[in-house]
């Protein structure tokens, strides 16, 4: 078991390596860093200056076991835009992506799995059937349209709801910032998060329908129906068990796709977060910004799978004793 | 108990498809005396299998009982509403499946599922329950079974597993147990316990058994009477010696030819030519007239089972009337 | 004059059977069985042709600068109080008329798709026929770079190529090189799914006997792996292409709504929305709604086909 754990902690770190790597090659050969963050009077003498300050004139090798570094202490230099570090830049708007990122994934399983459950045990109810029909357009649009048509639905015509930004927000320590705690913080928060739960959710309700029926469809199920167990015991004590394990693995490197897509809803809605920032980087060919963000999603995803290696390695028994010896 | 335990007349099992409906078992009949163990033997796809999860009541749509009568204990049980079919599952009919690879949850514990099986059926305590599905695991012949009892269906061999399973069909008590090719997906050198677990048990509990096997071996070891079917009917139906040693149906004839046996000098293998219909094209009359060597003109009329002495042959060399006419024209 | 006999197809040329299953798996009755797909398949095909007609059935032409006017900019569709008859379906800020816009957007968004699609199958295909093929080191490193890429989403892919592109190139070949770009994004982004499923194919092919057979006569690899191998793995391959359109379809839609797709100088049905979001609370609906349906419209027809393909195709169902 430990030496499972140390193998994929390894293959992790060697991933975010070779992520870093990429960053770095972004960072410092795209464009010229220094002619990117001085303005056209700055004498070719400043600029050797810079460029020495910043340590460009040394072998790749050190400035990418630099970067690397730095990278690991959060020290992501300076944008080229704002002038300012940008650890500190994307640090302000992390709490407003996760906690959005964070609701929309609750929500999402919180809603996906019951409905999947229920669609694979009562398939040919009106309600099953509506569900499907939902959950092939929650699949298909995409996600900005989405956001677009409740924007239309809940903002212009009803007035209900605000169509961009977060609403009141309340401190909470030195660094987080919650909308959950305000009233218009919270009405900020349905739209997005709908929004962006809405994929994954229709995501986890068709794969634990998929599960569900094969699962319902093995031996063991019918073995335990041919002793004469109760429906209910079957559903919820043998079939649960068996859809969920699968669907575990998926639902876990799905929330890391949420993060991807947070992008994008911030843009529709205007959320004041790390994906709108790094859009803006993008446009404005900010690459300390990019390389940074790159660095930060990719370390998340592979936080993420290991996670959920781990969390599926201790859930199934099988996995678990492979580990350890044969059987008797 | 007088009577036949179980009691199958004119069973009728049908397959809807596109094309109309497909008869997969068509007027089987037969009995099942209090702890009597039955032989179904027969190819692949003769209806054996289907036979029993008939009688249990698990016929996957699109198969459904479409004529006939079944009854356990004098009481018919082929068309009770599901609610009262799962109380008889377990309860009094139980089932061993094929494939002791995949009858278990792996993710359940195995005194989990013995103990569930247990508290569903008995009005007993958790306590109690544990304690019972111990001894069962050590009736089954599982060593250590205090120690084993927690453990996963993967840390059993397949040997192992057959025997949780025959525990967990036997653990209810019911009175009769479908045993449906237990021995085909294992090792050969472990075929014969499991065949000796399941005859000791059943024998010590009571439970009348039938056992369905394409092995006439273990037919002729382990049960009493024995019913070969082919193409969805019963052939023949008797004692097991006089039907091995004796067979009337040309059908088990060829079947007893064929199998080899160590006295015999070496020669070809026996072999009954042609091969078993499929359901969609037996033919009309009897289903095994286009391979059998003594075919005459009646058997384009299919013949019901005709009893001889307490035996029965669906043959018409059996009735004196069809051949006295044959050898006449 | 007497036929010379063809050589047996059925040992170097078993795609048949593909075509044959195809045949056998009653496609035609399956798909006239549903109401919904047979629906679905209208409406692809109407899309499909009014792109590719876009040029001939356009009533203006949306980039030329000469024919917008300023002064006709704004105007609602011709069905409403104050809509100009000569725009059906109103125009947007630059005065250009909406339904020619949508034509060519509708256009360039699926050329974008079908050409990203097939760098992706053709990248992923190529790949998976080596590194099945080939096995060893060269498996597992191509099957590496497709595990370490599969952990993260395509569309973040995508956004990361685009963006970096987008960062490198200067401001107007940014726009010239917009397509090229898209396609080149989205190719890369899709072809794991292709390379995983080729290579499990190849990894059985390349044992049977007729594999053998040619290498024996002396054939190359490259051969063999072309006119062998290829034709028995393309299945699935088709079926992935044909879900992976829908996607491929929505990529460039997201990346253009986004800001770092297509200018709005040839815009997409994404950059079109993009433009019309503005106009939203102003009034100005119909810049962003009628995009917006065709855009719908397309991807959900896309995809009732590619779940009923399949389906159809998928012997576990029947």
């Amino acid at each position: 078991m430990i030496a499972f754990i140390l193998r994929r902690l390894l293959a992790s770190i060697g991933v975010l390596i070779a992520v870093g790597l990429i960053a770095f090659a972004m960072f410092r050969y795209v464009g010229d860093p220094v002619n990117q963050m001085v303005g056209i009077e700055t004498s070719v003498q400043e600029r050797e200056q810079l460029r020495h300050q910043l340590g460009l004139d040394q072998p790749t090798i050190i400035q990418a076991a630099r970067f690397l570094i730095n990278a690991a202490r959060f020290d992501f230099g300076v944008s080229y835009q704002f002038k300012q570090p940008v650890a500190d830049l994307i640090g302000a708007r992390m709490p407003a992506t996760l906690e959005l990122a964070l609701v929309a994934s609750i929500l999402s399983l919180a809603a996906g799995v019951p409905m999947g459950v229920f669609t694979a045990l009562h398939r040919d109810s009106a309600l099953a059937r509506l569900f499907q029909a939902l959950s092939l357009i929650g699949i298909s649009l995409p996600t900005f349209l989405i956001g677009i048509l409740l924007i239309y639905l809940f903002a212009v015509v009803l007035r209900w709801l605000p169509s961009f930004g977060r609403g009141d927000v309340v401190h909470i320590g030195s660094w987080w910032t919650t909308g959950l705690l305000t009233a218009s913080g919270l009405k900020s928060l349905i739209m997005p998060s709908i929004t962006l739960a809405l994929f994954q959710m229709t995501l986890i309700m068709r794969l634990v329908r998929a599960e569900m029926l094969e699962v319902m469809r093995s031996e063991y199920i019918r073995f335990a129906r041919a002793r004469g167990l109760s429906e209910r015991a079957i559903h919820f004590h043998h079939a649960l068990k068996n859809t969920l394990v699968p669907v575990i693995t998926v639902v876990g490197l799905q929330l890391g796709s949420i993060l991807a897509f947070s992008i994008i809803t911030e843009t529709v809605f205007a959320w004041p977060g790390m994906g709108q920032l790094f859009l803006q980087s993008i446009q404005n060919a900010d690459i300390p910004i990019m390389a940074a963000y790159l660095l930060l999603i990719a370390s998340l995803f592979v936080v993420i799978n290991l996670i959920v290696d781990l969390i599926y390695a201790a859930v199934d028994p099988r996995l678990r004793i492979q580990l350890h010896r044969a059987p008797v | 108990m007088t009577g036949p335990l179980l009691s199958v007349r004119d069973l009728r099992v049908e397959f809807a498809t596109r094309k109309g409906p497909l008869v997969a078992l068509d007027g089987v009949s037969f009995d099942i005396a209090p702890g009597e163990v039955l032989g179904v033997v027969g190819e692949s796809g003769a209806g054996k299998s289907l036979t029993g999860l008939a009688i249990i009541g698990l016929l996957d749509p699109p198969g459904r009982i479409a004529g006939g009568e079944i009854s356990l204990a004098g009481k018919r049980i082929d068309s009770l509403p599901p609610a009262q079919m799962r109380d008889i599952r377990g309860r009094r009919i139980g089932i061993i499946f094929q494939d002791p690879m995949t009858s278990l949850n792996p993710l359940l514990r195995i005194g989990d599922q013995l103990t569930e099986t247990i508290l569903a059926h008995k009005s007993v305590g958790r306590r109690e329950a544990r304690e019972r599905a111990i001894a069962w695991l050590g009736e089954v012949g599982i060593p250590s079974p205090e120690k084993r009892i927690d453990g996963y269906p993967h840390e059993f061999s397949g040997g192992m597993r057959q025997r949780v399973v025959i525990a967990l069909a036997l653990c209810a008590e019911p009175a009769l147990v479908i045993a449906d090719e237990p021995t085909t997906a294992l090792d050969v050198s472990v075929q014969a316990q499991i065949i000796s677990v399941l005859k000791n048990l059943t024998r010590r509990h009571g439970a009348a058994v039938m056992l369905i096997t394409h092995d006439m071996g273990v037919i002729a070891e382990t049960a009493d009477r024995v019913a070969v079917m082919y193409a969805g009917r019963i052939a023949e139906v008797g004692e097991v010696h006089e039907v091995v040693r004796d067979p009337l149906h040309p059908y088990t004839q060829g079947l007893m030819a064929a199998i080899p046996t160590l006295e015999v000098s070496a020669r070809r293998l026996a072999q009954i030519p042609g091969a078993m219909p499929r359901l969609s094209a037996i033919p009309p009359g009897c289903a095994f007239a286009p391979r059998c060597p003594r075919v005459f003109a009646r058997c384009a009329e299919r013949p019901p089972l005709m009893a001889i002495g307490d035996r029965g042959a669906a043959c018409w060399l059996y009735d004196r009337a069809a051949v006295a006419a044959d050898v006449r024209t | 004059m007497s036929e010379i006999a063809a050589e047996p197809e059925g040992a170097s040329r078993p795609d048949r059977t593909f075509i044959a299953r195809l045949k056998d798996s009653d496609l035609l009755a399956s798909f006239l069985s549903s109401k919904v797909t047979v629906a679905a398949g209208a409406v692809t095909i109407i899309l499909f042709l009014a792109a590719l007609l876009a040029p001939w059935i356009a009533p203006t032409d949306p980039f030329n600068p000469a024919t917008n006017f300023l002064s006709d900019s704004l105007d609602p569709p011709s069905f409403i109080a104050g809509g100009d008859p000569r725009f059906l379906l109103g125009t947007d800020d630059q005065g250009r008329d909406m339904l020619s816009a949508i034509l060519y957007g509708l256009r360039v968004s699926l050329a974008i798709g079908f050409c990203g699609v097939a760098l992706g199958a053709a990248i992923g295909v190529g790949l998976g026929l080596i590194s099945g093929y080939a096995g060893g080191w060269t498996d597992s490193i191509i099957m590496r770079i497709a595990d370490v890429q599969l952990t993260f989403p395509a569309i973040l892919i995508a956004l990361l190529l685009d963006g970096v592109a987008h960062a490198m190139l200067k401001a107007q070949s940014r726009d010239e090189s917009a397509f090229a770009v898209l396609v080149v994004s989205i190719g890369l982004s899709f072809w794991v799914q292709y390379a995983r499923t080729v290579r499990a194919s190849t990894m059985v092919e390349k044992n049977r006997d007729y594999v053998l057979a040619a290498r024996l006569i002396g054939l190359t690899h490259a051969r063999i792996l072309i006119s062998h191998v290829l034709p028995n793995v393309m299945g699935p391959v088709m079926v992935i292409a044909t879900i992976n359109l829908a996607l491929a379809i929505i990529t460039e839609a997201t990346l253009s709504f986004l800001g770092v797709g297509l200018p709005p100088t040839e815009p997409s049905l994404g950059t079109l929305i993009r433009i019309g979001q503005n106009y939203l609370f102003s009034g100005e609906w119909w810049i962003v709604a009628f995009p917006s349906l065709t855009l719908a419209a397309l991807v959900l027809a896309v995809n009732l086909l590619g779940d009923w393909l399949r389906d159809a195709l998928n012997p576990r169902l029947k």
